[in-house]
């Protein structure tokens, strides 16, 4: 499966580059992404989010990165779902701005894992990577994942349908959290 | 706190609801002093705004008092106590939309963009109290309202204007004034406007300090006619006269220069029979608008004039006039009003008193009103024109 997705963020190609290619960064916007962990200078262990099923972890390495320009990456050994990705920085035509291209290549295994990775990515899998891009605009933009009364929960909106109504959070669940 | 929320269609209800807390950095919690019910408020209870949900809470006209500041609001922006007006669109300052001064179109400040993207080709802003389309913002018809953004939107008041001369500031005068503003007013030019409730009256007193020659309210309420009338501005009855005919007579048969949509989605009609058809496509939902103000706008125009289109539409329409919009070379401009970019200098209008916003509130309500505030706004009962609620 391969999922592509742009948007144009107001910031300069480097800087939108080097936020990027700080790989800890990823989980702030990326749905799926529990966490990653740089573990060499182009070596990184990425774990996802539960839909992939209980702990879906992986190693991946980063095959090409050229400043301000692109960074492809790919998954190595033997992961659940072996995967690769490249992100291309390109400057707007407005002087000010960077347009960012994402293409995103999934192999998906047959089994309990590829259903539950089709199940997750649902009838429009290039929505999740639409909604991560908006979200990294945010981020870069105006510091943070915006968050409203009936999507609280910042990069978990999506799931959040039909939404909790829109007022403030009680404090049980405040405290609950997005887990509730 | 108390809360007015939406109950359902048709139903509005003030209920206890949770106080609102920081959630992001840049927010402000602000304890509201005055809020006030819209015309919008009215489209979203009638239930022709698709992703209401039960318990939302309404409101998107209220000023206050800031009470608390997230860490990221830096002190020359805003600070506790301070005395402010919120704008309705919700915007991040940062973005291209932002740069350009589109507020209510930020890329960054609705976190359904998806729902609205879908509905509107490209996503728009969140506003306060507006559906889950516009992000599922709590509205400002409560004591305590979150304000996203808040080193952006927020207009503080340092003078001693009671919260009625500036409260409509939030969204009614700026939307009224944009209106006449997207006219591009000539001093020889007759401005016609269509709506004279709160948003009408004030694109009328906006078309005036534009320098219009003559400015025509356009209604079938003799109590908004008249109201429009004491301001200095030509009333025109749809229920009484022929409107085309009467604007012909008013213009020398030009036409206005320049004519206002005040009106939106639930037009009411002169004439029965199209009146049925645009209710029964609305009813069955394959059309969202009546748009009948819309229309007569367009064929009333002179040649060459502009449309300007300031009531709301959420969806499609029917019977579009094309062929009036092309073959005479009328310009149509529209927009949710780009608030922030209005407040200060519709405030410095105010100090001078060249606008006088409180002329239209004719109603002032406890919040826990609120149900009676609508029922009265909505049915045009005892000469209702603008409803102010204190918390």
């Amino acid at each position: 499966m391969e999922l592509t997705a742009t948007t144009t963020i107001r910031k300069p190609a480097p800087e939108v580059y080097a936020f990027w290619r700080d790989l800890e960064n990823l989980p702030t916007f990326m749905a799926h992404l529990e966490e990653v962990r740089a573990t060499g200078d182009r070596t990184s262990h990425w774990s996802a989010a539960a839909p992939f099923g209980t702990s879906v972890a992986w190693d991946a390495e980063i095959i090409e990165e050229v400043p301000a320009d692109k960074i492809a990456w790919r998954s190595t050994g033997d992961a659940d779902v072996p995967n690769a990705g490249t992100v291309r920085f390109v400057p707007a035509p407005d002087g000010v701005s960077t347009e960012v291209h994402v293409v995103l290549v999934y192999e998906i295994p047959g089994g309990a894992v590829g259903k539950a990775v089709a199940k997750y990515f649902g009838e429009e899998p290039h929505q999740q990577l639409d909604d991560d891009l908006r979200r990294l605009k945010q981020v870069l933009e105006t510091g943070e994942v915006v968050r409203s009364d009936g999507a609280p929960w910042g990069k978990r909106a999506r799931k959040e349908f039909p939404q909790r109504p829109a007022q403030p959070l009680s404090d049980a669940e405040l405290e609950k959290g997005a887990d509730a | 706190m108390r809360a007015n929320t939406w109950a359902g269609r048709n139903k509005v209800e003030v209920r206890d609801v949770p106080d609102p807390r920081i959630l992001n950095n840049r927010d402000a919690i602000v304890r509201i002093t005055s809020t006030a019910i819209c015309g919008s408020d009215l489209h979203l209870v009638d239930g022709y705004v698709p992703t209401m949900q039960n318990g939302d809470i309404l409101g998107h006209e209220f000023m206050g008092e800031v009470i608390e500041v997230g860490s990221g609001v830096p002190a020359d922006k805003l600070r506790v106590g301070d005395r402010v007006v919120v704008p309705f669109p919700i915007a991040c300052g940062a973005c291209a939309a932002c740069a350009a001064e589109l507020y209510s179109c930020c890329e960054n400040t609705n976190p359904n963009a998806v729902i609205a993207e879908k509905m509107f080709g490209h996503p728009v802003a969140g506003i306060f109290g507006y559906s889950h389309l516009t992000g599922g913002f709590a509205g400002g018809q409560a004591q305590y309202a979150r304000v996203p953004f808040a080193d952006v939107g927020p207009l503080r008041i340092e003078s001693d204007l009671t919260d009625e001369q500036v409260l409509f500031l939030s969204d009614i005068l700026p939307t009224g004034y944009m209106g006449a503003e997207m006219c591009d007013i000539q001093p020889s030019d007759v401005v016609a406007v269509w709506g004279a409730g709160p948003v009408g009256q004030f694109a009328m007193d906006s078309a005036r300090v534009l320098g219009a020659a003559k400015v025509i309210a356009i209604d079938k309420e003799p109590y908004r006619l008249r109201m429009a009338e004491q301001a200095g501005h030509i009333p025109v009855n749809f229920d009484e006269v022929d409107v085309r005919s009467m604007l012909l007579e008013l213009t020398g048969g030009r036409g206005p220069d320049k004519c206002i949509d005040a009106v939106g989605l639930e037009a009411d009609h002169g004439s029965a029979h199209i009146a049925a058809y645009d209710r029964v496509k609305q009813a069955v939902r394959s059309e969202t608008e009546r748009p009948h103000a819309l229309r007569q706008a367009i064929l009333s125009c002179r040649s060459g004039g502009v449309v300007s289109v300031i009531g709301v539409y959420g969806g499609l329409l029917d019977k579009f006039p094309a062929g009036a919009w092309m073959n005479r070379s009328l310009t149509l401009r529209t927009g949710q009003c780009h608030v922030q970019r209005y407040m200060e200098p519709l405030l410095g209008r105010i100090e001078r008193g060249e606008i006088d916003p409180t002329r239209i509130i004719t109603h002032t309500l406890p919040l826990d009103e609120a149900e009676r505030g609508f029922e009265i706004f909505k049915n045009k009962q005892d000469d209702c024109e603008k409803v102010v609620l204190k918390p």
